[in-house]
């Protein structure tokens, strides 16, 4: 049976993950709590609120951005070391690609943090709404109104632009860099292909707005939040997953479902709901098994180890904790 | 927590601030910043540049108007509103109310329509008010120039009617019968320097519904004889004497303004219970064929064998409506419907409105 351990934190937590052994949790009062054994300890890194949370891609710190303009990282034993800062700007986006690249918005610049200390700042017309590093080589997208702007950072090229007219809240690109998918404020998933922006993948049903998107093992499936149940894209045939239906797990009665976070070898999605449950489910055959009950408040942020043994998680009213599955 | 205590998480209220360029929304703006009033305000601002204070609740923001692809060709959401919200809702407790300012040439439309269209808007907010900056020197003049100070008063929960100072009594008596022409019922403030007492601008609850449309009987009646609207000073928060009904206020602005083509004006309609299987249906009928015309429509409504209140709101295309509360026994059980726009159809939409209108057996 898998057991849970929990951590008042006292606020909104923003994000789940692991540096290391040590669960870290981001939380909305500009503070991190860093789990050691039994017990949770809270650093602040924030003046005002935390907007933003992303681990590195070695898995060594944790950046975190805020209303106070900063960019900060965070190791597992709560060392700070400030990167950047925007006076009066809200930092509300930020991403870690290869080799640890920053890049972080508040407004509508979006600002990369190149090796040497270098920033490279990238201007658009409107806010910047969404940014996510490709997989490979050094290439952000970035979620806009009406599209979404590809860039190379490290050189002084003009973006490529996607377009599909409306509101384009985030951004991910499949594991093998063949896709780029937007969530948009219309409760529904743009898709192009990277090669020439074609494809137009429309994704939509929702009830809700697409608030987590979380790629499965080896990049088959692109599961989603905003609706009653967890649904996953399937991305593994050539063209995506036009004209495919997708996966529907964890259909839920009474609630909808918050966050996804697939797992990292396995093909099962740890879902979590607006009633505070979770649950893990299979894609083979849809079966669940319950990791926590219907409690508190909604469940804000999902992580797995690398191991794919524990669960990190967090809620809006402050709740953190760990899911075993090893007991 | 079951789901339906989550529902009724406390909605910070949201008091967005317009006016027209000059007309004192900063000096507003600032009084709320720096006087001791005991509560904190998370406040999005156009510019730093003239804000006399800084701390982390403070952002500024790009006035960022986008459409929504849902076919309706009116609807348009504040993105920057929508953000702002979000991030704040990651430090609850931590501030009172959301203080918007829109910049001098915004249409109000838009932010207001964000508190219907966005599901994270509405739940975790309310819009409080909409609060006006006029200024009582210009204010006729921009009204004929500009759209959008036609919008900001159209819009009003409350007018604050500034630089009273620099105008007579009959010019102002003449300022404020133009803004009863636009929006009868709005609250008028006239202040001098943005000088008003906070609590009549900020987390003004349902009490602006409230009176906007359940207006004391006693006050319409004595309003049926009275019509000079130049009342002093002392009276101004007695502004509901100003409200009166239809035939009045239609002949009135006959008499004093001639209405320009595309003028703002509104049209108060009232009757007893309404029937639900028309009303419905012709709300969505006006709602959809002169959405672009429709500012803003509001109405506290008794529907037949409906033990409760039931209260719309819209914007343009969209409307809202809910079950209030119940009736109270003391409460005459009447329906009021106020529409503001441009180009509507007076005639033709009191006489359908009176068509969903039950009959008395």
């Amino acid at each position: 049976m898998p057991s849970i351990q929990s951590f008042p934190l006292g606020a909104f937590v923003v994000a789940a993950t692991f540096l290391g052994d040590r669960p870290v949790f981001a939380l909305g009062d500009g503070k991190v709590g860093i789990v050691d054994g039994a017990a949770a300890e809270t650093f602040g890194v924030h003046q005002g609120g935390l907007l933003a949370a992303a681990r590195d891609e070695a898995g060594k710190r944790l950046v975190t951005s805020g209303d106070d303009g900063r960019v900060m990282a965070i190791d597992a034993t709560g060392s700070l070391t400030a990167l950047a800062e925007r006076p009066k700007k809200w930092i509300d986006q930020l991403a870690v690609g290869p080799n640890g690249t920053i890049a972080f918005a508040g407004g509508r610049e979006a600002v990369v943090l190149l090796e040497g200390g270098k920033e490279r700042v990238l201007p658009h017309e409107r806010t910047v709404a969404g940014l996510a590093f490709a997989p490979k080589g050094l290439r952000l997208a970035v979620a806009r109104y009406n599209g979404v702007s590809l860039w190379w950072p490290g050189t002084d090229a003009k973006p490529t632009e996607f377009e599909w007219k409306g509101s384009h809240i985030g951004v991910t690109w499949s594991p093998d860099g063949r896709f780029v998918v937007t969530s948009m404020q219309e409760n529904a998933l743009h898709g192009w292909r990277t090669s020439d922006g074609g494809g137009h993948m429309r994704m939509s049903g929702y009830p809700g707005k697409v608030k987590t998107l979380s790629w499965s093992t080896r990049g088959r499936f692109l599961a989603t939040s905003g609706a009653e149940m967890a649904v996953l894209w399937p991305f593994h045939f050539k063209e995506g997953p036009m004209g495919k239906q997708p996966l529907q797990l964890g259909v839920s009665a009474q609630s909808v479902v918050t966050q996804v976070a697939c797992h990292p070898s396995e093909e099962v999605v740890a879902i979590g709901y607006k009633d505070g449950s979770i649950i893990a489910a299979r894609f083979a055959d849809g079966d669940e098994a319950r990791l926590r009950k219907v409690e508190g408040g909604p469940i804000s942020a999902l992580a797995w180890d690398t191991a794919g043994i524990r669960l990190a998680f967090g809620t809006e009213d402050g709740t953190a904790g760990i899911v075993d599955l090893a007991g | 927590m079951t789901e339906a205590s989550q529902n009724a998480e406390i909605q910070v209220p949201v008091t967005v601030l317009t006016g027209y360029l000059g007309a004192g929304k900063t000096t507003l703006l600032n009084r709320i910043l720096s006087e001791n009033h005991g509560k904190r305000y998370a406040v999005v601002v156009n510019e730093f540049g003239e804000i006399g204070i800084d701390n982390d609740l403070i952002v500024e923001s790009d006035e960022e108007i986008y459409e929504m692809n849902n076919g309706c060709v009116c609807c348009t959401v504040r993105g920057d509103l929508i953000r702002v919200v979000e991030g704040l809702m990651k430090r609850p407790g931590q501030f009172d109310g959301i203080l918007v300012e829109t910049t001098g040439l915004a249409n109000p439309a838009p932010v207001a329509q964000t508190f219907f269209m966005d599901e994270d808007v509405r739940a975790k907010s309310r819009l409080d008010a909409v609060v006006t900056v006029a200024d009582a020197l210009n204010l006729l003049k921009r009204l004929d120039d500009a759209p959008e100070a036609e919008e900001q008063i159209a819009f009003a929960d409350v007018v604050l009617l500034n630089k009273i100072d620099l105008v007579t009594a009959e010019q102002l008596a003449a300022v404020e019968r133009r803004i009863r022409e636009i929006n009868p019922h709005a609250t008028i403030h006239r202040t001098e320097r943005s000088a008003v007492d906070l609590d009549k601008v900020l987390d003004r609850g349902a009490f602006d519904l409230e009176r906007i449309l359940s207006l004391d009987p006693e006050f319409l009646e004595a309003d049926e004889h009275d019509h000079d609207h130049d009342h002093d000073h002392h009276h101004h928060d007695h502004d509901h004497d100003h409200d009166h009904d239809h035939h009045h206020h239609d002949h009135d602005h006959h008499h004093h303004h001639p209405r320009h083509d595309n003028a703002v004006f509104s049209i108060s309609l009232k009757g007893g219970t309404l029937d639900p299987q028309k009303f419905f249906p012709w709300i969505q009928e006006v709602t959809q064929v002169e959405g672009p015309n429709i500012l803003r429509l509001k109405g506290i409504l008794a529907m037949d064998r409906d033990p409760d209140r039931y209260v719309l709101q819209g914007v343009h295309m969209i409307i809202e409506g809910t079950h209030q509360r119940p009736w109270r026994d003391d409460e005459k059980r009447e329906s009021r419907l106020v529409f503001i726009g441009r180009k509507l159809n007076e005639e033709a939409i009191r006489k359908s409105f009176e068509a969903c209108l039950v009959k008395a057996a």
